[in-house]
């Protein structure tokens, strides 16, 4: 479980990001970390692998405070994939990049290798083990960025903004991924402000506004709250917007992505 | 010595070219014809050619970039493979996706004044139209500000403003909007639309966002490994087979495709909210 | 990463901020000049102390200090160097006094000193224009590349790299991941800022046009001036007058055993 209790944070050039943030992630959830550019949703997020330590306030993980232990450590339980791949990719080959972060944690070169051939096989990048990772298209690399994190292992993986330059192929094959990840059992945590992808993965979502949590509710209900979409810059979906515009149609709950919309809309237009 | 009407202003023949050290063209026989006062959406999968095509609008292919270059390119009936990138700049303004790397003085007035400096105009002009291009941009507080004070969305306003400034008929934007919260996205999409309508710009949007960006629009370019496969009118373009290759088509128009799949009898798929409102206005009990 | 701060410019309002970028150049060619003309710690010491009063009025002190404390390390490097070498007590002294001016001298005038400003005056003072603004990018470009490494470092740090472990050349070798992704990044920024200049028309062979045009006040032409005075006294004083030197002869290297 992740826990952050009463988090202050101040940037050491003076600017304040957060006071008194009050949060918990349980294992196995898939959450999303929206608001609008400066909310301080990427702040947060590298105060769960202690890249960042809390001004006042602490941030537990597992039980363990930040305060009390090392990036390193602690990045073994939070995989941490950044928003851009090329501030990572350094080596001359593929397979190295992924051996790289395995050499870092300790692990053998037995297990190292068995580790590698597994995730570059889940996310498709076999064919590549032998390349240079700046030869690599865009959507590839982010894919390698995804995969050196994943093959340690970690318990929770944090993606920040993992759909900014995807195009829709490779952001349906995201969100299959995601799926797949949280069945594993592992806590999936994205920072975005991509409503229409957050509308098809349907993530809980942890909304902020300037430094503070202004809401924290299923994605159903946050992505159709005209209110809190506007004070945090963000769009409705265009799904949620048509089905709003039926405030008579009786649904289970609000209906914001194509395929929901698409199988409610079947029975009630035959009848 | 009238002048011919129906001359495109962008006029593409069979354009194909290849980066130096590749193997394989990036964009390939392109044939295109733009006239006047258009704005034209660009979209298709990752990898499909569009940010090559657009480099190729204002010079920087193939006078920047080297290769292969073959075909034509004509803007204003000006050859691109003839003049400098700088005389270009006259006819073609280009945005491009990261707002950090294309504003580059310490105020936002500096940066407007840059490109009316380079084409040595009198000060008189530059300040004139330092003020118009503020103006029309709608930008005209953020005169004295430095570039990193600014938000995203006013970033790219000012990136508008300062190729504006230059007085081009044309304005090519490569995805302004990849780095925008979608409230900025859409406000910037709105200030692109009200240039094409009050100033009668030719467009050319390279854009993924397909939601926001194709009310304002009547004609679309798909592309696919570097061809052209698809152009005419949203409601035209945007059907399954496109969602398949990999293009965000409206999730209004998927949703249409897929019920009218479903043996719902739908005449003509909307691509438009206000539209797909009224289907089902119509149909629901 | 302290140190950069130091060299960064703020929008401030000060009379520092607001004195033509000339006549801070001429400023700082005074205290670079005598600064290497003399060799006396009496006098070093006095320009490092006379830059205090500047650094108050330009409202610039916790950011002159942040950049003097990431000096510290460089400057006791030279004291130590100099005095385990067998230099006197009072040499060593010297050399790193004088270090400290020169940082604290352009740290001064990079801090007041916006790059645009500066790449204005080159240009008025007749240096070619694409030298100027190579001149002006670098300057602007140094904060953005300070957070970029941080960046970076931060994202190998989520990949178990530890910076501070290991011994010196394990240390050296860890800044690879780091080194290759700044440049890497370098070389794509400068790409695209070539590719904007470009579509601006940007060309260093025709004529160009400047917007703004700085004018020397009559603060200005004071300080010029001074600045002048001063240079002049202090190579007459060099030359003609004898000042005491606090000369010792004590060696720190004779304390130790070798």
């Amino acid at each position: 479980m992740i826990e952050v209790q009463s988090l202050d944070f101040t940037y050491p050039n003076g600017k304040k990001v957060f006071q008194g943030v009050d949060l918990q992630i349980e294992e196995g959830e898939y959450i999303a970390i929206m608001g609008e550019n400066g909310a301080g949703k990427t702040t947060l997020v590298k105060h769960f692998n202690g890249l960042l330590r809390p001004t006042s306030g602490d941030v537990i993980i597992d039980g363990i405070n930040t305060k009390e232990s090392s990036v390193a450590s602690l990045s073994k339980k939070v995989g941490l994939v950044f928003q851009n791949p090329e501030h990572q990719l350094f080596c001359e080959t593929v397979k190295e990049e992924i051996l790289f972060s395995l050499r870092n944690f300790g692990f053998s070169d037995r297990v190292a290798n068995k580790q590698k051939d597994k995730v570059l096989e889940i996310l498709s990048l076999t064919r590549y083990e032998d390349v240079s990772p700046f030869t690599l298209s865009g959507g590839e690399k982010k894919r390698l960025a995804l995969a050196s994190i994943l093959a340690w292992d970690p318990k929770y993986v944090v993606l920040d903004e993992p759909t900014i330059g995807q195009d829709n192929d490779q952001k349906i094959k995201l969100g299959n991924f995601i799926k797949q990840l949280v069945a594993q059992d592992k806590t999936v945590i994205i920072v975005t402000h991509d409503v229409e992808f957050v509308a098809d993965t349907k993530p809980k979502i942890i909304l902020f506004s300037k430094g503070e949590i202004v809401a924290q509710d299923k994605c159903v209900n946050i992505l159709t709250d005209k209110k809190l979409l506007h004070k945090t810059s963000l769009l409705m979906p265009q799904i949620g917007e048509l089905m709003l515009s039926f405030p008579n149609l009786k649904t289970k709950e609000k209906i914001i992505d194509v395929f929901t919309a698409r199988s409610f809309l079947r029975k009630e237009l035959k009848k | 010595m009238g002048k011919n009407f129906r001359m495109p202003i962008i006029d593409i023949n069979n354009l194909s070219f290849t980066y130096a050290g590749t193997s394989s063209p990036s964009i390939r026989n392109i044939d295109l014809k733009v006239d006047k006062g258009e704005f034209i959406l660009l979209t298709g999968p990752s990898g499909c050619g569009k940010t090559t095509f657009c480099r190729c609008l204002n010079g920087l292919i193939p006078n920047f970039y080297n290769g292969t270059f073959d075909g034509s390119v004509k803007i204003h009936n000006l050859d691109t493979t003839k003049n400098a990138i700088n005389d270009l700049a006259k006819h073609v303004g280009m945005v491009f996706q990261n707002p950090e790397n294309q504003l580059f003085s310490l105020s936002v007035e500096r940066d407007i004044a840059f490109g009316p400096e380079n084409l040595a105009l009198s000060r008189e002009e530059i300040k004139k139209r330092i003020d118009w291009a503020l103006k029309v941009t709608d930008v005209s507080d953020l005169r004295d500000m430095a570039p990193y004070e600014l938000s995203g969305g006013q970033q790219q306003s000012v990136a508008i403003a300062s190729v504006l400034a230059m007085k081009p008929k044309i304005l090519v934007l490569d995805e302004p909007t990849s780095f925008l919260d979608p409230k900025s996205a859409s406000d910037l999409l709105k200030t692109i639309s009200d240039l094409n309508r009050k100033l009668k710009l030719t467009i050319i949007l390279i854009e993924h966002r397909l939601d926001l960006a194709s009310k304002y629009v009547n004609r679309v370019l798909i592309m696919n490994e570097g061809k052209i496969i698809s152009d005419g009118p949203p409601s035209d373009v945007y059907n399954e087979d496109m969602y398949l290759l990999g293009v965000g088509i409206p999730k209004i128009t998927l949703l249409f495709y897929l019920l009218k799949k479903d043996g719902i009898k739908i005449k003509k798929v909307p691509v438009y909210l206000e539209d797909a409102v009224d289907i089902l206005r119509k149909r629901l009990p | 990463m302290k140190i950069f701060d130091g060299f960064k410019f703020t929008k401030i309002d000060s009379p520092i901020h607001r004195l033509d970028p000339r006549a801070k150049l001429f400023m700082l060619l005074t205290i670079f000049s005598l600064s290497i003309l003399f060799m006396n710690l009496l006098v070093l010491t006095a320009l490092f102390l006379l830059q205090l009063p500047m650094v108050v009025i330009a409202k610039s002190t916790r950011r002159w200090i942040s950049s003097m404390r990431g000096g510290i390390f460089l400057a006791g490097l030279i004291f130590f160097a100099n005095s385990l070498t067998g230099q006197t007590l009072t040499f060593s002294l010297t050399m790193m006094i004088r270090f400290l001016v020169l940082i604290s001298s352009f740290s001064f005038f990079f801090m007041t000193t916006s790059p645009d400003d500066l790449g204005l005056a080159l240009e008025q003072m007749r240096i070619p224009y694409s030298l100027c603004f190579t001149f002006t990018t670098a300057v602007r470009l140094v904060p953005t590349m300070a957070i970029e490494a941080q960046t970076i470092m931060d994202a190998q740090r989520a990949r178990g790299l530890e910076l501070d472990k290991g011994n010196l050349l394990k240390r050296i070798r860890n800044y690879i991941p780091i080194l290759i992704p700044l440049i890497v990044l370098a070389i794509k920024r400068s790409i695209e800022l070539a590719e904007a200049l470009e579509s601006r028309a940007f060309n260093t062979s025709g004529k160009r046009q400047s917007y703004i045009v700085l004018k020397l006040n009559s603060l200005d032409f004071i300080v010029i001036s001074l600045a002048m005075l001063f240079l002049i006294l202090g190579v007459y004083a060099y030359l003609n007058l004898s000042i005491p030197s606090l000369e010792t002869n004590f060696r720190l290297a004779d304390l130790l055993p070798w």
